[in-house]
Order: C-alpha cells, then sequence, then structure tokens
C-alpha cells in the first residue's frame, strides 16, 4: 500500500484493504511516472476517452426516446429532435461527436506514427488501439443506419453487400447478416441492439489499452526510454491540467459544430425518409469512412476491393514488423520525417477521392492515392529502417531540455 | 520542411475542392435570410406570411407531418389563433366506443392534416409524382434555403432544343431541369394578410422562411444557448490554461 492512502481517514483505508480502488487510483492517475516532454500531440489519446464518454451518456438518453422500427425509426429522431426536451441537443451531441470521435483517433493514430510508438514494446498497445478503431468503425456505420433516412438505407445495403463478394458462402452471409432478403426491419432491429453493445465492447478494449499503455508506459517526442526519475513527472497535476486545456480546446470545436453547424458534417440525403425503390444520386459514407470508401472503388473487381479495404487496415497490425528502424521518433530520421507528411496528404486524397464518383480523373487520383498508401507502408517502410541515415539520439529526456 | 508546406497546401485545395464538388443539381445562387449567421432570427412577419402561403397554395399536395398547430405559437400566434386555426380542418378520430371511426374539428394537440391519406392516394392524383412531406425539406436538400427559393422561381420556357417530357415543367433550379411540379406561385395568387404585394419573388421567400422553422424550429433557442455555451467555454480554457501554465512552471 502506498504511503499516500495511509494518510487517508479511516473510511478510505478500510475499503482500501479490502479492495485497492484509492491505492490504484494513487497509482496510475496520480502517480504514474509520465515523460516530461510529452507534446500536445500527446492530448488526443484522452480526448478520444472523454468523447467515447460523451458518446455513451448521450446515446443512453437517445435510446430512451428512439424506436428501431422501419416505420417509425424517422419520425421517432425527429420527434426527438422537436418534443424531447433539449432532444436536439443530444442528438446534435452525438451525431457530431462520431466525427470528433474519428477526427480525434486518427490524430491519435498519426502520432503513433510519426513517433514510432507502435515499435517494441509497445506492439499489443497499438494492436489494441487498432480493434477499437475497427470497432469503432462498425459501431459508426450501425448508428448512421438508425435514423433510417436515404443514406441510413443505401448506405446499409451497400456496405452489407460487400460480404456478398466471398465466394461460395457469400450470399448466405448476406442473408443471415440481414435477417432476410433485403435490408428491412430485422436488419435495423438488430444494428441497434449491436450499436448499443459495441460502444462497451469498446470502453473493455480501452481498458486493456490503458493496462498495455501502463505496463509499457508512454512514449514521447524522443522515442528515447526515461533513464531516471528527472526524465518522469507524475501525471497528475501535469499532465491531468494539460489534458483539461486540451479538453477546453476541443469542446469549444465541437460546440461551435453542435450550435452553429450541426449538420455541416452530414448528408442532405438522409434528411429524406429511406425509400427502398429509389436509389440515390450517389451514395456515400460519413467523411470519417471515405478513405476506405476509396480504396474499395478504386479496384474495378469488386472481392479486390473488398480485399483491398480489409488490407488496408489490417496492414497496420504488422507495422511493428514492417518498420525495420531501430529509431522510433520521426524527429531522427530525416527521410521518414518528410514520407510521413507525403502518407498523410494520400490518406487525405483517398478522403477526398472516396467523395467522388468513382470515374475520370477522381477515379485515377484515388488509385494513386491508393497505390501509395500500400507502397508507403509495404515497401518504403522496410527499405527505409535499413538504408536511412539517423541522426544522434540525445543521451536522456533531461538531456536536450537542459542545453536549451 | 518544404515537403510540409507543401503536403499542407495540397490538404487544404484537396479540403476545398472536396466541399465544392458535393452534388449534382446546380448549386443555387446564395440568398441573405435573416436567421443566417449566429445571431440570425427567424422574421416573425415573414413567418406568418410564409404559413399563409403554404396553407393556402403547398398545403393542397404537400404535407407537414412533423408539424403540430400548438407549433405555430413559435409564429407569434396566440392560444385562440391556434385553436381556430386548428378547429378550420377535419381530422378523423376513434374508434369511439361504438367501434367506429368519425371526424372532428382539429385541435392544438394535433399534427397538421395530410392532403392524402397515403402515399399512394397522393400519387394518384398527382400523375404517378409524390410530392414530399416538407416538414424537413430544407435540411433534405443541399443548400436547402437557397435551392427551394431558387426552385419556387425557377420556372421559366424550356429551350427550344429541348425535349420535354408530357406532363412535366421546365425548372432551372432542379436537378435534369424536368419536374413534376407545376408552378406554385404566381402573382397575386393569394391575398397577403398584412398587405404585403404577393409577388412570386416575394411568396418564395415567405415560405422558404416558414419551411426553414419547420425544419429547425430549436434554431433560435440553439443559437441563444450556443454563445452562452461557447462564452463559458472560452473562459474555462483560458483559465485552464493559466492554470496549467502555472503548474509546468516548476518543470525544468
Amino acid at each position: 500500500m502506498s504511503a499516500s492512502s495511509q494518510q487517508q481517514g479511516p473510511v478510505v483505508r478500510w475499503i482500501d484493504q479490502r479492495l485497492p480502488i484509492f491505492s490504484f487510483l494513487q497509482h496510475e492517475l496520480h502517480e504514474y511516472p509520465t515523460p516530461k516532454n510529452l507534446n500536445y500531440w500527446w492530448n488526443f489519446g484522452s480526448l478520444a476517452g472523454i468523447v467515447l464518454v460523451i458518446m455513451i451518456a448521450t446515446g443512453i438518453f437517445l435510446a430512451m426516446n428512439y424506436t428501431p422500427h422501419v416505420d417509425h425509426a424517422f419520425d421517432s429522431v425527429e420527434r426527438i429532435m422537436r418534443d424531447v426536451n433539449y432532444g436536439w441537443l443530444i442528438r446534435y451531441v452525438h451525431m457530431n461527436g462520431a466525427s470528433m470521435f474519428f477526427l480525434v483517433v486518427y490524430i491519435h493514430i498519426f502520432r503513433g506514427l510519426y513517433y514510432g510508438s507502435y515499435k517494441p514494446p509497445r506492439e499489443l498497445l497499438w494492436w489494441l488501439g487498432l480493434i477499437i478503431l475497427l470497432l469503432m468503425m462498425a459501431t459508426a456505420f450501425m448508428g448512421y443506419v438508425l435514423p433510417w433516412g436515404q443514406m441510413s438505407f443505401w448506405g446499409a445495403t451497400v456496405i452489407t453487400n460487400l460480404f456478398s463478394a466471398i465466394p461460395w458462402v457469400g450470399e448466405p452471409i448476406v442473408t443471415w447478416l440481414w435477417g432476410g432478403f433485403a435490408v428491412d426491419n430485422p436488419t435495423l432491429q438488430r444494428f441497434f441492439s449491436l450499436h448499443y453493445l459495441l460502444p462497451f465492447v469498446i470502453v473493455a478494449v480501452v481498458m486493456l489499452h490503458l493496462v498495455a499503455l501502463h505496463t509499457a508506459k508512454s512514449n514521447n517526442p524522443l522515442g528515447i526510454d526515461p533513464k531516471s526519475d528527472k526524465d518522469t513527472i507524475p501525471f497528475h497535476p501535469y499532465y491531468t491540467i494539460k489534458d483539461s486545456f486540451g479538453l477546453g480546446v476541443l469542446l469549444i470545436v465541437y460546440m461551435a459544430l453542435v450550435f452553429y453547424a450541426p449538420n455541416a458534417l452530414g448528408e442532405a440525403e438522409n434528411y429524406v425518409p429511406a425509400n427502398p425503390l429509389q436509389t440515390p444520386e450517389e451514395i456515400v459514407p460519413e467523411w470519417y469512412l471515405l478513405p476506405f470508401y476509396a480504396i474499395l472503388r478504386s479496384v474495378p473487381d469488386k472481392l479486390g476491393g473488398v480485399v483491398l479495404m480489409f488490407a488496408s487496415i489490417f496492414i497496420l497490425f504488422v507495422l511493428p514488423w514492417l518498420d525495420t528502424s531501430k529509431v522510433r521518433s520521426a524527429r531522427f530520421r530525416p527521410i521518414y520525417r518528410q514520407v510521413f507528411w507525403i502518407f498523410v496528404l494520400a490518406c487525405i486524397v483517398l478522403g477526398w477521392a472516396g467523395a467522388q464518383k468513382p470515374e475520370g480523373a477522381a477515379l485515377m487520383i484515388g488509385r494513386l492515392a491508393t497505390a501509395y498508401y500500400f507502397f508507403h507502408l509495404l515497401i518504403l517502410m522496410p527499405i527505409l529502417g535499413k538504408f536511412e541515415k539517423t541522426r544522434p539520439l540525445p543521451e536522456s529526456i533531461s538531456q536536450p531540455v537542459l542545453k536549451n | 520542411m518544404t515537403i510540409f508546406k507543401f503536403t499542407a497546401a495540397a490538404a487544404v485545395t484537396a479540403l476545398l475542392a472536396f466541399t465544392a464538388a458535393a452534388s449534382e443539381a446546380p448549386v443555387p445562387p446564395a440568398q441573405s435570410w435573416s436567421f443566417s449567421g449566429p445571431f440570425g432570427t427567424y422574421d416573425r412577419a415573414a413567418l406568418q406570411r410564409g404559413f399563409q402561403v403554404y396553407k393556402e397554395v403547398c398545403a393542397g399536395c404537400h404535407s407537414l407531418r412533423h408539424v403540430y398547430y400548438r407549433d405555430l405559437a413559435a409564429l407569434g400566434y396566440n392560444e385562440d389563433e391556434i385553436k381556430a386555426i386548428a378547429a378550420s380542418v377535419e381530422v378523423q378520430d376513434g374508434p369511439n366506443d361504438q367501434g367506429e371511426m368519425f371526424t372532428r374539428p382539429g385541435r392544438p394537440y394535433d399534427r397538421f392534416k395530410s392532403p392524402f391519406p397515403n402515399d399512394n392516394a397522393a400519387r394518384a392524383a398527382n400523375n404517378g409524382a409524390l410530392p414530399p412531406d416538407l416538414s424537413v425539406i430544407t435540411k433534405a436538400r443541399p443548400h436547402g434555403h437557397d435551392y427551394l427559393y431558387a426552385l419556387m422561381t425557377g420556372y421559366k420556357e424550356p429551350p427550344a432544343d429541348m425535349k420535354m417530357t408530357e406532363g412535366m415543367q421546365y425548372n432551372t433550379a432542379y436537378a435534369g431541369n424536368q419536374i413534376a411540379m407545376v408552378p406554385p406561385l404566381s402573382e397575386g395568387s393569394i391575398e397577403y394578410k398584412d398587405g404585403t404585394k404577393a409577388t412570386v419573388p416575394q411568396m418564395a421567400r415567405d415560405v422558404t422562411v416558414f419551411l426553414a422553422w419547420t425544419a429547425e424550429p430549436e434554431m433560435e433557442e440553439r443559437k441563444r444557448l450556443g454563445y452562452k455555451v461557447l462564452l463559458f467555454l472560452l473562459v474555462l480554457t483560458g483559465v485552464l490554461y493559466a492554470a496549467m501554465r502555472r503548474v509546468w512552471s516548476k518543470v525544468h
């Protein structure tokens, strides 16, 4: 038991001797030794956790007023918007929260890529993060189906149909997913059930992500391990206050969207009730899934597209071994720190291409960006690690700080 | 760092192109609306005129299923006026204790009465075309407000070389330029209660304001609450920044 918990009152001590929650919190949130040189890019992990909590909290209240039935779903959402007290606020916070969640998580992932946070000993930490990303995508996709607008219905049709590309068992699998022979009421009801379930699975994986983090400890912008107590500071108050400030900034952006442009990131088409007899002009997913949609559509063959799309994420699981460089941080990798930004650009271009009709120049640009995405991960990363001349690493975290 | 700058510039260009290439219908010319901007509100007089246009013109074919008569209080009508407006329609209710459906005058808690009992009846009466429900129409179209105004004022003679389908109208704002809806507004087709001259652009503007409200009845409250929330967050974030600087001043 830690010294400080003995300073606590008798009640806390009584509980702590039987269930050490207080010394656990003291150890993991208060004392947890954190590198003292973390920059603002390290804010995004905790921000993602807070957005997850906001999503679950608002989602619970939405579920109290939502009706998962093809005849009532659209109307029940409108009822939330009009007749439930502050229903419009809860729904807009939830709707834009999905965008915020992905924005924050994508930045978090790119931070990991730049500073080599996926390298030993953090491979499992990285895997758990990728599993969270996959769960988020599934949850977001099913959540988007719930308002039962045109884009909900046709998005669900397109995405579930991807599974029909699987040879032999494809068609039966799609029928099984739908619970029928088309996207219909059984599909909506199971999506609602799963949309409620998966966030709690995400919470569980986030816990594992944190356990792995606190075991391997935080990486830092220099990518070198802390050598002594001089290199670390306790998590509280230093990073609790820094994360609080970061949260304030995020909330300003988030709430500006909620109150002044609540539908800016959505498709107008989804305010048209679902109509199975009328296909919309264009079927596009929400912005955060567009890069993957572009990869899917860059292949003329359906199965090939599906395989490539899933590969684009699964390939990230082997990144710790594809990247052969011993140096973690891009700060000391003169070439990688440049090609990293080309990779970021390729991802943004993929997002743009995903929103275009898959034809002409947009299709070509999408294909080039797809090719570059895989070239970067499969070819550039292994080669760079072998041939890149890295800059000398500093002695310790406090060394370069002291010099300045 | 040059690659970084290049990347940033390219990213901004890509995002701009992304926002520009959203939909197929021609982008309607931007109008100025009283409800635009962070402090915009609905013009009550325009709302009431727009309601009159809806009631006397659009309501013949278009439903407003998500709006209740009681909601009209937001337009500035008092309780008696709303009761009178609701009572002007006969709604079906029931079954009564004999098990039979009956009609009664509308009440404030009723939804706006739809012109047709179901979609099939609507199609049958409209040459096979389904007049969409207008409750959220301004949110359901890209650039919804400008689009609606452009559509209402966009009826023209078709170009000589254009082959029009039987029963279709030429409209500059509609995707494909052929729309099933006959021109709904014509000069002086209604007589405004407040004496405003009922020109086509005037009626188009007013009904757009009304439908902006039906789509986003919470807008004024949302914006009012929004600047309080943002002001609070700005102050809070400032305080947190100062606290962070102070805590971190001990770290070297």
